[in-house]
């Protein structure tokens, strides 16, 4: 297999979302010896964006988004000890910490949004679901992202992103970094009532308007 | 999967039907104001009066014709391929017919449609996929009224590929309607070989066949072209106030037009259909949308089937007369019921106020109900070995079934996945897109499918015949020239 038909098989195995095959693809890259930046940029996140393109075109659906996210982070599971052995870091177009916050253990959306942001080149910290408010003012403290996003599925739950702006507020930090807020309940109106910077109807969604908050658009 | 029926009558209950009907056909007959028709029921055995021109049929008659009228044909498109089977269980749609009206989008008042309206609805039936025949929905008001009908006949086979359900509204113009699939299929061979229309002929409640529809069966029988019967009891006015003596009555209607189609042309392809209906006592109105109408539909198509026959139905309509709430919950009903009946041909999508008026974004809504009640009639699948255990097991708890091959391979075919018809978006998207009503949505959908649609590729000799036929017909009424309708 030719480096540009490796490439393409692994932007395939994205948009087919074979996860085991796009893993299988970043052992063969590194052992071939390709930079593992390539492979992410030239190979897997081409894939990603058409899935996404699909999805927007209304000829993919949610499994396959979801499914060529898992596969891209298959993938990146491979090639990060490489990255890191290497002392490479993806140029990235800004720091992502998202979570699921506390009280709420629905993963699906979230990790959809971050693994759509992550294939768009941010960088992405995933602190998980049930994420405790306070953990969520730690990361900001520590990690400094641009962009915190909180993810919340019930109507009881979303009153909690809320309190995690006003914990960030107490701390002071809430002026460094951008809040995004998501979730089934969660509307325009809503996000604008608790103070948050962005809200997106979908991932692709989440991407477009994480672009715009960082004046990437 | 257990086989999806749904079954109003005990089979008793049909026989007895059945019994009744026979019954009214010896006594007191039926009423038949074409001569020809009149002799040949004499000919073969019925008492005919001929002063009320009415025949007593006996019993032996109506099950001689039973024998040869066919339990199964097709209707056919334009390329030849089999696009409708009338028998069995099978299931299809067609835009409701000849509506004098239509409505506007966003208008409250209905107006006579002319021939770019037409046009624009067998255009938008051609492309919709889950209608398989178009009809000639639209009586045009820009032709002369002697020819409205076979110029409909001329636009649907100019516009649209799929099979056409239609009618004369004279005895002259069939004759004319027939040259003009004639033209189109190649030969009256080729035509009676593959039919690609049905006409319907409606006897005239209670027991009664005019002469223009008794002439336009018996001339359907004789060139093997199919005709439906549109039966249509009006429950309490034309027809008994009790549901199933309206039943009955459609019955005795329907046996005696199989009688005097066999006759007429022993094999000749009939179908069992109406369009009966309710009478709203309050209003005298014929509903469509009435739970009873669809009772009675339900009812008599059961009958059919127990003779074997194919058959149609007037059903997933609405008497509502602008595209709102009330056009949903009926067309819903009605179509969803037609389906649980297992009709043959149902007749009604696009159609409001009593079978009156025309909607393009009826149609488009009508489509995203039959496509739903097609998705409800394939059932559930439980084909797999493992029904779900296999599967659950592997994900596990607090598993994601969205990220499992499973799930990939699975949900395109277990879900029907709507247009942007219906509304499915989160509130905020829904705003975002302008908060459109199902009504503007279906009307925008309407403008894009008909801008896509292409028309078949006819030869030029045969368009320039159909034109000649169409033309030749109209002059002696004044049409000197056809309307403009392609841009």
């Amino acid at each position: 297999m030719s480096k540009e038909e490796l490439l393409t098989a692994m932007a395939e195995s994205v948009i087919e979302g074979e996860m085991e095959r796009a893993a299988e693809l970043a052992r063969r890259a590194l052992e071939e010896g390709m930079d593992p930046l390539e492979a992410i940029e030239q190979g897997y996140a081409r894939g990603i964006r058409e899935v996404g393109e699909r999805f927007a075109r209304g000829e993919y659906f949610l499994p396959h988004l979801a499914m060529g996210a898992e596969a891209m982070k298959a993938a990146m599971a491979v090639l990060e000890p490489e990255l890191a052995r290497r002392q490479k870091e993806r140029i990235t177009l800004g720091r992502v910490v998202i979570g699921t916050v506390a009280g709420d253990i629905h993963e699906i959306g979230k990790t959809l949004v971050a693994t759509m942001l992550s294939a768009s080149g941010f960088a992405v910290t995933d602190l998980g679901v049930d994420v405790p408010t306070r953990r969520f003012v730690e990361a900001v403290r520590e990690e400094r992202p641009q962009i915190l996003g909180l993810s919340a599925l019930l109507t009881t739950t979303m009153l909690v992103q809320r309190e995690v702006i006003a914990a960030l507020r107490e701390a002071g930090l809430r002026d460094q970094v951008k809040v995004m807020v998501g979730g089934a309940p969660v509307t325009q109106a809503w996000a604008d009532e608790i103070g948050a910077d962005g809200y997106a109807e979908d991932a692709i969604g989440a991407v477009r308007r994480a672009r715009q908050l960082l004046g990437l658009a | 999967m257990a086989a999806i029926q749904l079954r109003l009558l005990s089979e008793e209950d049909v026989r007895r039907v059945l019994e009744e009907a026979y019954a009214l056909l010896e006594e007191p007959g039926v009423r038949v104001y074409d001569q020809e028709a009149l002799e040949m029921l004499e000919g073969a055995g019925a008492w005919v009066d001929g002063e009320t021109r009415t025949a007593h049929i006996p019993a032996q008659m109506v099950d001689r014709a039973l024998e040869t009228v066919p339990r199964s044909f097709y209707l056919y498109d334009l390329q030849g391929r089999p696009a409708v089977h009338y028998g069995g269980g099978d299931v299809h749609f067609d835009p409701g017919s000849a509506a004098i009206y239509i409505l506007d989008h966003g208008s409250i008042r209905s107006r006579k449609p002319v021939t770019a309206d037409l046009v624009a609805l067998l255009k938008l039936a051609d492309v919709l996929k889950e209608l398989d025949a178009v009809s000639t929905a639209l009586v045009c008001a820009d032709v002369p009224r002697e020819v409205s009908d076979l110029y409909r006949l001329y636009l649907a086979l100019r516009v649209t590929s799929k099979p056409i359900v239609t009618g004369a509204f004279a005895i002259e113009t069939w004759e004319t309607m027939y040259r003009l699939l004639v033209t189109v299929a190649g030969s009256e061979e080729a035509l009676a070989a593959k039919p690609r229309a049905i006409f319907d002929v409606c006897p005239s409640p209670p027991l009664l066949w005019s002469e223009i529809t008794c002439r336009n069966l018996v001339d359907c029988a004789r060139h093997s072209v199919p005709a439906e019967f549109v039966s249509m009891p009006l429950a309490g006015a034309t027809g008994p106030a009790t549901l199933a003596g309206s039943v009955v009555q459609h019955a005795a209607e329907c046996l005696s037009g199989i009688v005097i189609g066999q006759l007429a042309n022993p094999g000749a392809p009939l179908v069992w259909g109406g369009s009966p209906a309710a009478f709203d006592m309050r209003t005298g109105t014929p509903p469509m949308g009435a739970i009873e109408t669809m009772m009675i539909d339900m009812a008599y198509a059961q009958v059919g089937k127990y003779l074997g026959l194919p058959t149609h139905a007037y059903m997933g309509m609405s008497d509502a007369k602008v595209v709102d709430a009330q056009v949903g919950l009926e067309s819903a009903l009605g179509t969803l019921l037609a389906a649980l009946g297992g009709i043959n041909m149902v007749s009604g999508a696009g159609m409001l106020d009593f079978e009156s008026c025309q909607s393009l974004e009826k149609l488009v809504i009508d489509h995203e109900i039959i496509a739903m009640v097609r998705r409800f009639l394939r059932g559930i699948d439980t084909s797999e070995p493992s029904l779900g255990l296999e599967i659950i097991r592997q994900v596990g708890h607090r598993g994601n079934f969205l990220v499992t091959q499973h799930t990939r391979r699975h949900f395109q075919k277990e879900l029907y996945l709507p247009s942007p018809v219906i509304d499915r978006d989160f509130r905020q998207a829904w705003e975002d897109k302008g908060g459109l009503d199902v009504s503007a949505r279906a009307h925008q959908r309407a403008l894009e499918l008909i801008a896509v649609h292409q028309p078949p590729a006819l030869p030029d000799e045969v368009l320039a015949e159909l034109e000649e036929i169409t033309l030749q017909a109209g002059r002696p009424y004044g049409l000197e020239y056809l309307p403009a309708w392609y841009g």
